[in-house]
């Protein structure tokens, strides 16, 4: 079983580690790279907890291969403040109460980030029908879809 | 601000940001998988695919033969001689004689990656006599049902019954047949409920370490670090104090994670190993099929009411499995079930029943959702029958402070009455339904609870504060107790820091569980707090030259206790930290106790469904609940408590079940099938905080956890009652059930 | 393991074909992974296909048909304006697998050799007369996309044959077709009960229409007799219920941990008339 050397870019730094090619991106983030925040809830694509995009694309890293990040373009929860400025989701989260184990919150938070990044202006519906995906067993997702609206009000320039 | 008769406060009933939040919402936070250690090794469990099997043979030659396999442990690696409950732990967590349920652990392996330990626990080669078994709790209860466990009924239990039922529960008062001979309409009905689990979406987690001398230390996601320490070094045989347990932040736990499952596993995997850390993370399977779900039940209710509402007599026999051990919560879902009304007589029967399923944990209000589908569903369909507003019954017959439960003892404060009335002046009351709509009410009950408590807390030489309690904040209770402490000694909310800490620092505690988190850490931290102030006051007493107790404390400072103390500035906590060093040393306070003075706390919701009347499917359009949270010290996170209650009571009302096939194996291992609700499943939560003080508490906190998941079931099972006019008495009520009874009509 | 990266469908067909243990074909991966994960399928070779040029593209051909390659993910066909006027019910069968993460990745094809009685893409490609394209050790084939599936987890590829691309027919003028799948919840689940309906009007009567099935069988299943329901109608209500009798007479379905017999029966009437509705208004262009 022969390790693959594997050179990407996450959170906009080069890279690189070794991966036996069973392991998921998951694996790899969790395990070579250091990076915990993406979490494994189900390992099967049903909690969205690992949610990561892949040159922009939303995918769940449990459902990714490792060797599979070979020259892509990787962001995951622990890119998603500037510095030290939270991104206007990750500051509602907070205000909202849109947490309360905390488990589930980075996958909803890349996920969320996903969609307003295509659709500045989602209804309720579609926020709801987006982050399905996304298992939350704490809130009932009230405060967490009232911080998704909140969020993409201010990123429009909305007052709240 | 909140507000009572007495005292307006500064702090209490605000919202301000979590103190974790920033490391939740940056993935900082660590969580039981997320930790590693030197040298670590990584752990896999070898499970039953066997609901009921005779352990004949474990063969671990090939598995030890792989390079970088370091040890193999069965249940022969675990001392003899255990009994009770201790045993009971034991065996569940590595089977002995015989394999009890599909997924029980009987051997783990320990190799220096994952990948190698799931290859190797697939090489370790058991050999199982497979037994008849069985699943369903009416037929485990049967005379000639296939017998789990001899020898585990206790005296309770009445000769000639299978000895699958282990405990026989009774209490009652009155004369029910002549209660039931003066109502004007007596009905019965049966009803069942599948088992559910927590769902928590963190997996069990854990990396422990031991060595040769039993000492030992773990990182584990867990509601009780204390639980872990007590259970692991009893499945051991190890001393208590070697064990040193760090919780790790917690991924949701809803009572699932009060006990052991993997845990031992890993330090013997250690102990074996030379000592060196073993990690052991859980896939969803195992979660599913090897931790502790909830039981499931079967229950028969009567009920006598008089034309105007009155109930004049209840008659209950309660049927519960909890899996292969004793401890289904039959007495809570009786107790529960019965809490909210007086209902003149009553006569109350419970059974526990083993099964080959796996050991049953609590779960939210562990019992109280099932004991109150059957009550409050009955109730509903009489409310019908007689012509009555099912809102005005329960008003009619709810108890008040002073009423005798049900099940005996006097209820303190509590505020079941207050809860109805904000329910009844509630605007969704007034939404107009359209075809295949209907509306459900229900009222539901948890006692909340205490539980051994230590807590400390230290002032800093900069005047702010640190607080250490031994409950993990599994939903906001670091901001609770730090506004609780912070009102107390009249300082910034920012200025105080609170700690889970590990087993090593801190007096015992019981988990996070029974809603007591802000109750009994909060009242510890507030008692503990007053006695630093108390310390504070001296302090300033000996530069003032002057009595103790003529210096009182306000807004974060000493002050002279009134013109007759003499003339002095306040000495703030920042002066007072200050000059510790010089005028006696550290500063803190402690308090340990099962603190008194529980308060418990009714609610009520009322649902708005949709039935689709060709598919059977439920769509929900509103939803309300309201609670009496004696006071909320943070509200959003008594909402967040409230709306997540609520969407788990209606995952177990209408889609979650746990499946069995026929030879015993669960079905739907997966988040797929194991269908948790999800956000395009819910509406927005409507949440009214009631606030009916408790006098036991500093701020009046009653406990908010539980209650929340009992009213869905009975709420959404009568809600589809008024949409379709069919009674659904078996949960879940999926779509094929609903679409069958419907076709029944 | 071993991973291979081929840059063409010969050679990945040749890598199968050589491959003495299990094989995997890789382009989505959310059932393979999965598998893997659990312990299912354990491949001693796994052949990504996602190098080989031209597996991401969507094709429309000037007569009209389309050909899609076999990585292109659902969230992308969605994304295809072209694609979903003149295949709606092709669209929304794929979008309705997993989650928004999982369209991200999750691809047709993949859905097609997975082999699930109940995948969601499967059922309006077989309405739509889609046909795939196969590679193979001893050369390329086309044949129906109703000949793929052999049962659960089974499909009639042979050893070494990978499919490149998947080709919808053109959809010419006054067609319209619809996939509805009933599942307990919103969304996240595999379907209880899957209907695809593809039909073409003249003025208001239909002049051709096909019915698929899926969840119902062990493989999804044509059901004839209810295109021939609505044949020559305007789908009125007396032809709305033959539709639904006869889609549930086609239905031969087991009781599982999903749903009773009783129940998927009932429900391919139910979501055969309501897919009918929207094949129907979708062709009338409304």
């Amino acid at each position: 079983m022969s390790n693959i050397h594997v050179t990407t870019t996450i959170n906009g730094d080069k890279v690189e580690f070794l991966a036996d090619p069973r392991e998921t991106l998951l694996d790899c983030l969790r395990d070579k790279v250091g990076l915990t925040g993406s979490k494994e809830g189900c390992g099967t694509g049903d909690c969205g907890a690992c949610s990561v995009t892949v040159d922009g694309t939303l995918v769940c890293s449990c459902l990714v291969l490792g060797v599979e990040a070979e020259g892509k373009d990787i962001r995951t929860i622990e890119g998603m403040a500037e510095g030290g400025t939270l991104h206007p989701l990750q500051r509602k989260f907070i205000e909202h109460a849109a947490l309360q184990c905390g488990f589930c919150t980075p996958g909803l938070l890349v996920a969320s980030k996903a969609l307003l990044d295509k659709n500045p202006s989602p209804t309720e519906e579609e926020v709801r029908y987006w982050i399905a995906g996304n298992l939350c067993r704490c809130t009932g997702y009230d405060k967490i879809v009232r911080a998704i609206m909140d969020a993409a009000a201010e990123l429009r320039g909305e007052a709240a | 601000m909140a507000k009572d008769e007495y005292r307006e406060f500064r702090l209490v009933g605000t919202r301000p940001d979590r103190p974790d939040g920033l490391d939740k919402v940056t993935g900082r936070a660590r969580y039981g998988a997320d930790m590693t250690a030197p040298g670590m090794l990584w752990g896999a469990v070898v499970r039953s695919p066997h609901a009921h099997a005779r352990i004949v043979k474990i063969d671990a030659t090939k598995a030890l033969a792989l390079d970088g396999v370091k040890s193999v442990v069965t249940r022969a690696d675990f001392p003899e001689g255990l009994t009770g409950e201790d045993w009971n732990l034991q065996e569940n967590t590595i089977a002995g004689e015989r394999a009890l349920y599909d997924g029980h652990a009987v051997a783990a392996v320990a190799a220096t990656s994952r990948f190698l330990a799931e290859e190797a626990a697939r090489l370790i080669e058991v050999e199982y006599e497979v037994l008849p078994h069985v699943i369903d709790v009416d037929e485990a209860m049967k005379p000639n049902a296939p017998v789990i466990r001899e020898g585990v009924s206790d005296a309770t239990v009445p000769e000639g019954m299978s000895p699958n039922v282990v405990r026989k529960i009774e209490f009652g008062n009155g004369d029910v047949d002549a209660a039931f001979a003066a109502a004007d309409l007596v009905m019965e009905k049966s009803f069942k409920t599948e088992a559910t689990h927590q769902g928590y979406i963190e997996p069990h987690a854990c990396v422990g370490q031991m060595g040769a001398d039993g000492k030992g230390e773990m990182w584990v996601c867990t509601q009780g670090q204390w639980y872990i320490r007590k259970m692991c070094s009893a499945v051991l045989g190890t001393e208590a104090s070697q064990l040193r347990v760090t919780p790790s932040e917690i991924g949701g736990g809803f009572g699932g994670k009060t006990t052991i499952f993997m845990e031992p596993l890993a330090l013997a995997l250690s102990r074996k190993a030379g000592g060196k850390p073993v990690k052991i993370v859980m896939s969803r399977s195992e979660v599913l099929r090897a931790t502790g779900p909830t039981a499931s039940a079967s229950m028969d209710v009567k009920l006598g009411m008089k034309k105007d509402g009155t109930l004049s007599g209840v008659k209950v026999e309660f049927r519960m499995q909890g899996g292969a051990f004793p401890g289904a919560p039959t007495e809570f879902a009786l107790y529960c079930g019965l809490a909210p009304y007086t209902f003149g007589a009553v006569e109350a029967v419970g059974y526990d029943v083993i099964a080959n399923r796996p050991r049953c944990a609590a779960y939210r209000a562990p019992g109280a959702p099932m004991g109150s589908f059957a009550v409050e569903s009955l109730l509903d369909e009489m409310c019908i029958e007689l012509g009555l507003d099912a809102l005005d019954v329960r008003f009619k017959n709810a108890v008040v402070t002073g009423d005798r439960a049900a099940y005996g003892p006097k209820f303190g404060s509590i505020g079941f009455v207050e809860t109805l009335e904000a329910v009844k002046n509630h605007p969704n009351l007034l939404a107009e339904l359209g075809p295949n709509q209907g509306r459900g009410i229900a009222a539901g009950y948890w006692f909340n609870h205490n539980g051994e408590t230590s807590v400390s807390m230290a002032i800093s030489e900069d005047g702010t504060v640190q607080v250490s309690v031994g409950t993990p904040d599994i939903g906001g209770s670091r901001a609770s107790i730090a506004l609780m402490v912070a009102e107390t000694l009249g300082i910034a909310y920012e200025d105080v820091r609170v700690n889970i800490a590990e087993t090593g620092s801190l007096g015992v505690n019981e988990p996070t569980h029974g809603s007591r988190a802000t109750f009994a850490s909060g009242k510890a931290a507030v008692l503990a707090t007053e006695a630093a102030i108390k310390e504070m006051c001296k302090r300033a007493a000996n530069e003032w030259g002057i009595e103790p107790e003529a210096v009182e404390w306000k807004d974060g400072a000493a002050r002279p206790a009134g013109p007759n103390a003499g003339q002095f500035p306040p000495m703030t906590i920042k002066e007072i930290g200050a000059a510790m060093g010089s005028t006696g040393g550290p500063i803190s306070g402690h308090h340990e106790s099962l603190p008194d003075g529980v308060g418990a706390s009714f609610g009520a919701h009322v649902v708005d469904v949709e039935v689709d009347p060709e598919t059977g499917r439920t769509t929900i359009l509103r939803y309300l609940v309201v609670q009496d949270a004696g006071r909320a010290i943070h509200p959003s996170y008594v909402e967040g408590q409230y709306q997540g209650g609520a969407a788990q009571g209606i995952g177990w009302a209408l889609n979650e079940e746990y499946v069995y096939d026929d030879k015993g194996r669960l079905q739907n291992s997966v988040f797929l099938d194991y269908r948790v609700p999800l956000a395009s499943d819910l509406p927005m939560i409507d949440t009214v905080i009631v606030e009916v003080p408790n006098p036991g508490h500093p701020y009046g906190v009653r406990g908010v956890g539980e209650t929340g998941i009992t009213p869905p079931l009975p709420a959404l099972a009568n809600a589809v009652r008024a949409a379709t006019g069919v009674r659904m008495t078996h949960l879940p009520m999926s779509p094929s059930k609903v679409l069958a009874a419907l076709k029944a009509r | 393991m071993k991973y291979h990266t081929p840059y063409s469908f010969e050679e990945a067909a040749k890598i199968a074909a050589q491959a003495s243990g299990t094989t995997r074909f890789l382009a989505g991966g959310t059932d393979v992974l999965v598998q893997m994960r659990a312990g299912i399928v354990l491949p001693e070779e796994l052949i990504d296909l996602k190098k080989i040029p031209g597996v991401f593209d969507m094709i429309r051909n000037e007569d009209g048909r389309w050909r899609i390659g076999a990585a292109v993910p659902g969230a992308k066909l969605g994304a295809n304006d072209a694609l979903v006027a003149d295949w709606p019910g092709v669209v929304e069968g794929m979008e309705l697998v997993g989650s928004t993460q999982v369209q991200g990745r999750a691809t047709l094809t993949g859905n097609l050799c997975n082999g699930s009685p109940a995948a969601d893409g499967v059922p309006a490609l077989v309405a739509a007369g889609a046909s795939v394209d196969i590679t193979g050790p001893n050369g390329t084939r086309t044949i129906a996309v109703e000949d793929i599936p052999a049962g659960p987890g089974k499909t009639t590829l042979t050893k070494g044959e990978v499919i490149s691309a998947i080709n919808l027919p053109a959809r010419g003028n006054n067609g319209g077709d619809a996939y509805l799948r009933f599942i307990p919840r919103t969304e996240m689940d595999i379907a209880v009960v899957g209907c695809a309906v593809n039909l073409t009007l003249d003025g208001d009567v239909i002049v051709a229409a096909k019915v698929a099935l899926g969840a119902v069988a062990p493989t999804v299943i044509v059901a004839d007799e209810a295109a021939k329901a609505i044949l020559g109608t305007t789908l009125d209500d007396a032809a709305l219920d033959k539709l639904a009798a006869a889609a549930s007479a086609a239905a031969n379905p087991i009781s599982d941990k999903r749903g009773s017999r009783e129940f998927r029966i009932e429900v391919a009437g139910v979501l055969a008339r309501r897919a009918a509705k929207i094949a129907y208004a979708r062709a009338k262009g409304e």
